[in-house]
């Protein structure tokens, strides 16, 4: 029974994960760019959340929806466009630097302290299901998570532009000399890469109660780890990541014993590395060979 | 893209020369600042120890590395458990008898400690090297967080969650000058050595550099080692200026400045290290200062807590967008009339 209910908490982790790491193998996959900044879409989302506390639910997740979304395009559009030909190294440092700043223009606004926020604690509240307790939240994790992975499946094979973000994913120069307006594209994968983290905020806030202007920070470290193991470009692999990272997470915790607990994560990155010495190009992709 | 670099002829150790003598100026001239402003010169000292041990890997390979605040983290942390008083080692931790009992001037234990970041290093790099392309970076980004999860756990040893105090405060304005001397010394005589020129051949070609019969993963295993030591002497440093240790001080936030200084300055010279750390430094004191407030007829005006990295946040924005490699690019400041291209 034990087995079964680590299992709900791995699946629901890992959905999460999942949908932290999409957001950024989506970018990734596109212009090559390593988003930790994805983290602080996340962290702000967490804010919007706070500061409309008191307004009807939907109010406030729509807001963090929008907001969000809106900051992502903003990424885009002020720091990533002008730096569109520089090298992946590069993008990840620039990346770093508005992770950077968007933390310290909400720790002016804001403050450095945590802070609590009423959101959704209903659903912190767990059912009985066959002698298992399974806190509402975790399922709905999974039900949102899974909506949105399909609604993404749709996109990419129904619409024009799904289509043509993934001809870009594919060979970004091939897909332009074809017609495909490499603007349009990569600003609608950050409008998707925005999406996707604020459904990460909505949740976070809903589980955790609190927000602080550190608090992407361990999402997005996880969420690399995830979308590297995956293999980086490849959206079913980020999302696999997602859950195998989850499921690696939870058997530490439940497994590991009891001294060893707070080192979790130390763990978590130890697992990488091997993993990475073992399959470096992730696990969905294939090794491109070297071209001279 | 990396601009084809000509081979320019000129002599590190003249660079380092004219740096060191530029610092000693600098040195000299905070000697008569307030104790205040003295001690930013000095962090800025320290602070140039850590830029210069992360140019000498990131600069001659071209590979960025987010893992080298761990070494920082390391050397801090052995030198005070070496110089820390054993009655206070006994309270705060939990540590085997013979290192409970060990006390050991700064002079000794820094060394120490640099040799056992060094060997750390070497460990870590045997497995690293092996990697290729963003794989690396990651690997070393992993490294950061395992050493600070356990730096912040390990009570017996680091004193966990509270900060670890009584280090003797041994760094001041001239050992920080001695050391960022040392430091570019250090850089510049590994620069002049042929492992250095083939790490540099290897940054601007892989291929090339392994057609010629360089070894990389050993080339670069001998960077990374030699990098490690001066950043963590940098840690040692910084621990005997701060006084005490946080595993909070050795994580993101110093990785972002540190990477900052380096990349403003231009990761591809020794030059533009200096130069990163000078100007990341004055910047980050004018504004701490404005943050502090200054008076301006009879009112206070004080900008929030922030500002600062804001500001260093866009200058890493700008200098990516408008000068890729930095202020000074491959420049180095030489002798006159001695660069020959």
């Amino acid at each position: 029974m034990i087995v079964v209910q680590n299992l709900i908490d791995a699946i629901s982790l890992g959905s999460v994960y999942a949908l932290a790491a999409l957001g950024i193998g989506l970018i990734f996959s596109i212009m090559r760019l390593i988003n930790f900044a994805h983290g602080e879409l996340i962290m702000v989302g967490g804010f919007v959340i706070y500061a409309l506390a008191g307004n009807p639910m939907l109010v406030m997740a729509l807001s963090a929806i929008i907001v969000v979304t809106i900051l992502a395009l903003g990424m885009e559009r002020l720091a990533f466009r002008p730096l569109r030909k520089a090298s992946p190294p590069t993008l990840l440092i620039a990346s770093f630097a508005v992770s950077y700043f968007v933390q310290h223009v909400i720790l002016m606004i804001f403050g450095s302290r945590p802070m609590g926020v009423d959101f959704l604690s209903v659903l912190g509240e767990s059912f009985e299901f066959a002698g298992l307790r399974v806190p509402r939240l975790q399922c709905i994790a999974i039900v949102v998570t899974l909506a949105l992975m399909v609604g993404l499946v749709v996109f990419f094979r129904a619409s024009r532009i799904g289509v043509q973000m993934r001809a870009a994913a594919e060979d970004f120069t091939m897909a332009r000399l074809l017609g495909v307006k490499a603007d349009r594209v990569i600003a609608v994968a950050f409008a998707l890469s925005g999406i996707l983290a604020s459904f990460v905020s909505l949740y976070l806030v809903a589980q955790t109660g609190t927000v602080s202007y550190k608090m992407g920070v361990n999402m997005v470290l996880i969420a690399f780890v995830a979308s590297v193991i995956g293999g980086m470009g490849s959206l079913t692999g980020a999302a696999l990541g997602g859950f195998i990272v989850g499921i690696v997470s939870v058997s530490l915790q439940a497994y590991l014993p009891e001294e060893l607990r707070p080192y979790r994560d130390a763990f978590v990155f130890l697992l990488f590395i091997a993993f990475l010495l073992w399959r470096p190009q992730g696990l969905l992709v294939r090794r491109a060979s070297e071209r001279v | 893209m990396a601009e084809p670099s000509t081979p320019v002829a000129h002599n590190p150790l003249h660079t380092a020369l004219l740096l060191a003598l530029i610092l000693l100026v600098v040195a000299a001239i905070a000697g008569f600042f307030p104790p205040a402003l003295q001690r930013t010169v000095t962090q800025a000292m320290i602070m140039l120890v850590v830029v210069t041990g992360l140019y000498t890997f990131c600069g001659n390979s071209g590979v960025f590395s987010f893992g080298h605040i761990a070494f920082m983290a390391i050397g801090g942390y052995t030198s005070a458990i070496l110089t820390i008083l054993p009655g206070k080692k006994e309270v705060a931790l939990d540590l085997p008898v013979w290192l409970e009992q060990i006390q050991l001037p700064v002079s000794v234990a820094g060394p120490v400690a640099v040799l056992f970041a060094g060997l750390v290093a070497l460990l870590v790099g045997l497995v690293f090297m092996r990697l290729r392309g963003i794989a690396l970076p990651m690997a070393t980004f992993a490294m950061l967080v395992i050493v600070y999860v356990v730096a912040l756990n390990w009570q017996a040893v680091t004193g966990g969650r509270q900060a670890l105090v009584g280090l003797p405060r041994t760094t001041g304005l001239w050992t920080g000058f001695g050391f960022a001397a040392l430091g570019l010394f250090v850089a510049a005589l590994y620069d002049r050595t042929r492992h250095g020129l083939a790490l540099r051949c290897s940054r601007e070609s892989e291929v090339a550099a392994a057609a010629t019969g360089i070894d990389l993963e050993r080339e670069r295993l001998i960077a990374f080692v030699v990098s490690a030591m001066i950043v963590a002497a940098g840690g040692v440093l910084f621990a005997h200026f701060l006084g005490t240790m946080t595993a909070n001080t050795f994580y993101l936030d110093l990785t972002f400045v540190t990477l900052t200084m380096l990349v403003v300055g231009g990761m591809r010279s020794l030059t533009g290290a200096c130069a990163g750390v000078a100007l990341v430094s004055v910047v980050s004191e004018v504004f701490r200062s404005i943050e502090r407030g200054f008076s301006l007829g009879g009112t206070t005006i004080a900008a929030p807590p922030g500002l600062q990295e804001i500001v260093l946040a866009l200058i890493l924005l700008v200098i990516l967008l408008l000068r890729p490699h930095g202020l000074a690019g491959d420049w180095e400041l030489t002798l006159p009339g001695r660069s020959q291209r």
